[in-house]
């Protein structure tokens, strides 16, 4: 936090200092409540990590430094071993599981999201219902609707099934969620289904602090409204949607809920957190867990920077105005 | 006549939006009305108004407790939310000062661990606190995710307001609370409605938090309760009970969004300001 | 976060049946439950008659009916010392893995588990220690159609390939007539627990072991349980749907509720619901013990069932201790069996003439139930979880056609062996 400036000050100076002042006690509340909250749990994670704590003794772990991330032993005849989550295949698998699925289901979203908001901003009779109709698929919780789409997918009696077999889609019936090649395909769906309303609805409200006369003005000078769109539309929405996708983007990447309902073992889809999940109470390797669960910390952080970096996306706001 | 085609073309997007986003939910309300080995069958329309499975669930009187623990937890957290993230955005988006752009990342890296890890160090501070099963147990945990979330869609939306509007403010001597409460607020309903709706919805949804801060039936929220509704044996899944409990907590939220899209328009004519 | 108890747990276990007649205080006695449905209805009236004995209240904190998350929350809750969670009911394969953190009932409840069948007290017992203490059983059957197989002539299998030839038998010679959903043989194949199940049950049947021996040994890697899953992995799009490898026990119900199977295998629960008015099996099907396979002459169905575990962190240990003897008691077990329907663990139930009039289904389940195999919990303990999941995901790799048996059992073998280390 800044220091006040310097005695002997204009008005304008003691102004911004004032400003800045007040800025502090503004931020000062949000702060604290995130430190109590997320500071404990979050360090102690970290810190676990670096331990061989299992949960059935929760505090008499013992530091061993890196080895639940990598570590080596060199066998009697000579040829190295190595250990830890960076050697797992399993765990890369479940890397690329999380990569895969989260940039094709965010530029999904996205793309829908914008779609829908675009149609959502439009004036026309019955749009209100239209709104809370396209709301409804993030209003289910995801307990539910995941279970509700395991059950639309179920290759015997799911009704899924039935209607492309009627469509004259497919042939036979197909086991959506059990196949190997089409597990992936369903969680796609059935997340891009869940999560397009938040995009919508984000892109929306950016949508709507766009100022009318802006699109008269283009609309006054006969622009054709898909230059319109992409000239004038495009960018002022652009700090809403980047921030849309970066919320996106961290959920996706933590994936869980969703597959460890529809496909909890299905190794075409298990993803970071599911996999985290498995070691950290199931396999009874809490410290291995923590350690998948800081390395997927390690790489939303990664993922997120780039993204800042490479989209532009104005943190300090020094170039808004 | 290309007029006629754009509106049709036009109002068939709508109907294939809508039709998506609610035919799973209208095959919840169908299944809904089903028992038995119907269960099992697939069926396109409503075949028979069986009331039953609602009976059931609403006869249950930790349901409709745990209906309004939720609605309690999520107001409160939305509530909470917002109160600290207007403030801080305002902070975040119109004072400049070093450090903002590091700040932001930090508040971002909260919701960047899978919440199953952060779980047994939360739980931990519930007790330490003393509010295990308690709804602030809830309410507190739930900062963890709604907050860097709001902070942030404030942030940018705050940040994009005309600077025109703030120094007339300034001029007139307006100190900064009055700045956020009298002068941007109104310009914000759109994105405060909207973050605040899904901030409510993420909160009403939230499963594992809620299960693990917990102990007993009368504090669970919805989603516990809906995941607690069972078959009458081991093994069995209760379809019709889990739909029908599924459509009435489906419900309100509905009605909430129709509730506020008064505001959402309210904030359009207002968002005029600029230029 | 609790008080030592050293001195008042030697105290309980003293006085812990002579705590069911008489108490000072009135204590309220929580009970961690995943039990569904008209259990929990049944739950207040099996403990009334304890309520009233000793004056305290025993009172049920529902979990979901999902057994993942049961377990993961309790392990949350013991790790953490959570001090309002008295009992938990825990799984037949839990007690090795929770061993630590629930309190040693072998003192108090000795005398009374010399009623219980011995193989499921053994299930409990990590070292000396007696973990928990069995309410109910659990083991499933071969279920099938008694009027398709009168139709086309067939009798009930006895072995597994002879169940392939039926199956598909009936199936072709329906499809023939137009009965174009039906399929010959559904079971639970998705990569789960209940998968593990299964296929212990082939490989077992096989003569193949058991995965890993009560001794500690992996045995899974051997002749016969190549056999056996290579019979299985036949199935799935032939006499079983191809879906069937995203199956659980629900999925597997519903094909053969709706009509749409020749035979099943499933727990009991499903002989109720296959009985209801508006079942399309209703009287049209009957129950046996699994089939043997690969010339070998035992059948082998897993060992299922429940169990009370007293925490260490409770607060109140002799009445909960007091509640835990009463559910596992021959009193409590028949009121559940004559109202739920489970199946007891005290032997002389069995013969109970009540039982046998009331529930005629639970003497039938004797002989399923004499032919169970536990799973490879005890010997594996902490591990238990890791062996399972890599073993379901063999199988599952096996059928789904990545790698063929051989191939997979020795991969599984090598992965067990890894994780064995020195020793379990």
């Amino acid at each position: 936090m800044p220091s006040s400036p310097p005695s002997g000050m204009s008005s304008r100076h003691s102004l911004s200092a004032q400003r800045r002042r007040a800025a502090m006690w503004f931020l000062a509340p949000m702060l604290i409540a995130l430190f109590c909250v997320a500071a404990w749990p979050l360090l102690r994670t970290i810190y676990f990590s670096f331990t061989n704590t299992t949960l059935t003794s929760l505090y008499d772990g013992k530091w061993i430094g890196f080895d639940n991330y990598l570590s080596y032993r060199k066998l009697s005849s000579g040829r190295v071993i190595w250990r830890g989550t960076l050697a797992d295949p399993a765990w890369w698998n479940a890397v690329w599981n999380t990569v895969r699925f989260s940039v094709v289901s965010v530029a999904l979203e996205t793309v829908l999201g914008l779609i829908v908001a675009l149609v959502l901003h439009q004036n026309f009779k019955g749009h209100g219902w239209v709104r809370a109709a396209v709301l409804i698929p993030w209003a289910i919780p995801t307990i539910v609707s995941a279970r509700m789409w395991g059950w639309m997918l179920n290759d015997q009696f799911g009704i899924i099934n039935d209607i492309l077999l009627n469509i004259g889609l497919i042939e036979t019936k197909i086991a959506w969620t059990a196949n190997i090649e089409t597990a992936m395909l369903a969680v796609l769906a059935v997340d891009v289904w869940k999560t397009t309303p938040f995009m919508a609805l984000l892109c929306l409200a950016g949508l709507q602090m766009i100022p009318k006369d802006i699109y008269e003005a283009a609309k006054v000078d006969g622009v054709h409204p898909i230059r319109v769109f992409f000239k004038v539309t495009l960018p002022l929405l652009r700090p809403a949607l980047m921030v849309a996708v970066i919320f996106r983007m961290l959920d996706a990447l933590r994936i869980f809920d969703l597959i460890y309902v529809l496909t909890p073992n299905s190794k075409a889809t298990k993803t970071m957190s599911v996999i985290a999940r498995e070691n950290l109470i199931d396999f009874d390797k809490f410290a291995y867990g923590s350690a998948q669960s800081t390395l997927l910390f390690a790489l939303i952080a990664i993922f997120v920077s780039a993204y800042i970096w490479l989209g532009k996306v104005d943190l300090s706001g020094e170039h808004s105005k | 006549m290309s007029k006629f085609l754009n509106a049709t073309l036009f109002y068939a997007l709508v109907f294939v939006i809508v039709g998506v986003s609610v035919f799973p939910f209208y095959y919840a309300v169908i299944t809904s009305f089903k028992t038995g080995t119907a269960l099992f069958e697939v069926d396109y329309f409503i075949t028979k108004l069986d009331f039953s499975n609602y009976i059931n669930v609403l006869s249950s009187p930790n349901f409709m407790r745990s209906v309004w623990n939720s609605v309690l937890i999520a107001a409160s957290t939305v509530g909470f939310a917002m109160f600290l993230a207007v403030t801080a955005s305002y902070a975040l988006a119109r004072v400049r000062f070093k450090g903002r752009g590091l700040l932001l990342i930090c508040i971002l890296a909260v919701s960047m661990f899978p919440q199953i890890a952060v779980l047994a160090g939360l739980f931990e501070l519930i007790r330490a606190l003393g509010i295990y099963n308690t709804p602030w147990a809830m309410i507190l945990s739930y900062t963890i995710f709604t907050l860097p979330f709001t902070v942030w869609v404030l942030t940018t939306f705050m940040r994009d307001l005309p600077v025109e509007i703030e120094e007339a403010a300034i001029i007139d001597g307006a100190t900064p609370w009055v700045i956020i409460t009298q002068v941007f607020l109104p310009l914000m309903w759109p994105a405060l409605v909207t973050t605040g709706l899904l901030a409510f919805i993420g909160a009403w949804n939230e499963f594992l938090f809620a299960l693990t801060f917990t102990a007993s039936e009368s504090q669970r929220t919805v989603p516990v309760a809906i995941a607690l509704l069972s078959g009458a044996s081991e093994f069995e899944i209760p379809w019709g009970v889990l739909m029908a409990a599924s459509v009435i907590v489906t419900v309100p939220l509905i009605a909430l969004v129709l509730i506020f899209q008064r505001k959402i328009v309210a904030g359009l004519t207002a968002g005029g300001v600029k230029g | 976060m609790t008080k030592p108890m050293h001195h008042a747990r030697h105290i309980c276990a003293v006085l812990a049946l002579g705590a069911m007649a008489q108490t000072a205080t009135a204590d309220e006695v929580t009970l961690a439950s995943g039990i569904t449905g008209n259990a929990v209805e049944n739950f207040k009236l099996i403990v009334a008659p304890w309520e009233k004995a000793t004056g305290h209240t025993a009172t049920l904190v529902p979990m979901p009916s999902s057994t993942t998350d049961q377990f993961g929350q309790y392990r949350l809750w013991l790790a953490a010392g959570n001090a309002d969670i008295d009992l938990y009911q825990t799984d037949v394969i839990w007690a090795p893995q929770l061993a630590d953190q629930f309190v040693d009932l072998s003192e108090p409840a000795g005398e009374l588990m010399k009623s219980h069948f011995p193989s499921i007290v053994e299930s409990q017992t990590v070292g000396d220690k007696l973990v928990a203490l069995p309410i109910y059983t659990d083991a499933p059957a071969l279920y099938y159609r008694t009027d398709l197989l009168e139709k086309h002539g067939a009798s009930v299998p006895t072995t597994w390939e002879e169940l392939t030839k039926t199956a598909q038998m009936v199936q072709d010679a329906e499809r023939a007539e137009g009965n174009d959903d039906l399929w010959g043989f559904v079971w639970q194949g998705n990569a789960y627990e209940g998968l593990t199940c299964n296929a212990l049950e082939w490989v077992k049947s096989f003569g193949g072991g058991q995965i890993v021996e009560p001794n500690g040994d992996i045995s899974i890697n051997n002749a016969n349980a190549v056999k056996a899953l290579e019979l299985v992995s036949q199935w799935p799009g032939t006499i079983s749907p191809d879906g069937v490898l995203a199956y659980q026990e629900e999925e597997a119900r519903g094909v053969w509720q709706t009509g749409n199977a020749v035979f099943m295998r499933n727990w009991p629960y499903a002989y109720r619901l296959g009985s209801g008015d508006d079942s399309a099996v209703k009287g049209k099907f009957g129950v046996t013990t699994l089939p043997t396979g690969g010339g070998h002459d035992t059948s082998a169905a897993t060992l299922g069932g429940w169990n009370i575990a007293l925490s260490k962190y409770s607060e109140n240990q002799d009445a909960a201790l007091s509640l835990a003897m009463y559910l596992a008691s021959p009193e409590a077990q028949k009121l559940r069996a004559l109202n739920s329907g489970n199946l007891p663990t005290v032997v002389s139930l069995y013969e109970d003439a009540d039982i046998a009039r009331e529930v005629p289904i639970i003497p039938q389940w004797k002989d399923v139930f004499l032919q169970a195999v536990p799973r490879p919990s005890a010997p594996t303990k902490g591990a238990y979880n890791e062996v399972s999941n890599k073993f379901w995901s063999a199988v599952h790799n096996t059928l789904s056609g990545d790698g063929t048996a051989a191939e997979n059992l020795e991969l599984l073998e090598l992965d067990l062996t890894d994780l064995k280390g020195s020793g379990w």
